[in-house]
């Protein structure tokens, strides 16, 4: 592989939106795969901290595509993730948009629909595995992720506040 | 409103369009959401394209993409260098060590909270097709297109049959 770092971010990204149902979180193992083991651009602890960077920030999920991409190739490389993985998509939606309340009620769609739903979870579910994996380096990791995701399940607590107690978790030094 | 979306915008999307500006209703706002989860790529993206086109074509579906994505993109772009050039000072990285452990369990009340309703379901083969998304991505690592051109067809002509 010896093509140029921004030719490959880009077709990768752009080919990665296509698939991704169930957005951005869908499309992590995937990002995970290319970024750290196919392209080998950035560690698995690296890619871990820029996926809570994303979660961190206030905006849509998908802005973790501009951290790898500036990791890789910086400004240019962050604007050229960004445009490959919401160009197709968005020229899409534009033009679904458009044709869209005429086939509402069809059933190829509701079952397209239907059928999107459990591959959405599965590749959601699989972020979380793979992202685990990358981020729960001990016990107390896998705690801090176990009660998050109760607090969250069942709880209405603001996730910043998660996030902020789990940093001074993590700088006092027990992760 | 971009930048009031931690850990995801909808919800405030849903806030300022239906119930402050009122720029479309509940329905409207409930079909242009399910069409940008019917669409691949990042929902709130699909979605702000779709609003944005119906509200003002092509420069309605830009500016609502601009808006959405530019403070955000700011932000983070200002966060990624502070991260490649202070990643390795050992208090920063702890401090996202445990904010990475935190985030992975957000994700795992998401996955909970779609997977609840598909597994109490009887009778559905909604649940095989998930774990077989999951298995084929998380364990085999085989590559999401490849995973999704094999399951997507199986499962949308189940879905095509069971009604």
């Amino acid at each position: 592989m010896n093509q140029h770092p921004l030719t490959s971010l880009a077709g990768y990204f752009a080919l990665l939106s296509l698939f991704a149902v169930g957005g951005a979180n869908a499309a992590i193992p995937e990002m995970h795969r290319v970024a750290v083991n196919v392209m080998q651009w950035m560690s698995d602890r690296q890619f871990a901290d820029m996926y809570a960077i994303a979660q961190m920030s206030p905006g849509p999920n998908v802005i973790i595509v501009a951290l790898i991409g500036y990791h890789v190739a910086g400004f240019t490389g962050s604007g050229v993730a960004i445009a490959a993985m919401c160009g197709p998509t968005c020229t899409l939606a534009f033009v679904v948009a458009r044709t869209w309340d005429r086939f509402k009620e069809a059933r190829w769609r509701v079952a397209i629909q239907a059928g999107m739903v459990p591959l959405s979870l599965g590749l959601i579910a699989a972020s979380a595995f793979v992202l685990a994996r990358a981020a729960d380096h001990n016990v107390y990791a896998l705690l801090v992720t176990a009660a998050t995701a109760a607090a969250a399940l069942f709880t209405r607590v603001n996730p910043l506040w998660i996030f902020v107690v789990a940093g001074l978790l993590g700088l006092s030094g027990w992760l | 409103m971009s930048t009031s979306g931690f850990g995801g915008v909808l919800p405030w999307a849903r806030r300022a369009l239906v119930e402050q500006k009122r720029w479309m209703t509940t329905e409207e706002f409930n079909e242009t959401f399910a069409l940008s989860q019917f669409l691949p790529g990042p929902n709130v993206i699909n979605f702000s394209v779709v609003f944005g086109s119906r509200f003002g074509g092509v420069a309605g579906a830009v500016v609502a993409l601009a808006g959405l994505l530019g403070p955000p993109l700011i932000i983070v772009m200002v966060l990624a260098i502070l991260y490649e050039r202070y990643g390795d000072i050992e208090a920063l990285s702890r401090i996202l060590a445990g904010v990475s452990a935190a985030a992975v369990g957000l994700l795992i009340a998401v996955v909970a909270k779609m997977a609840a309703p598909m597994f109490l379901k009887r009778w559905s083969s909604a649940p095989v097709f998930a774990l077989l998304a999951f298995a084929g991505v998380a364990l085999m690592h085989w590559p999401l297109p490849y995973v999704f051109l094999g399951l997507a067809p199986v499962s949308v002509a189940f879905a095509w049959f069971k009604r």
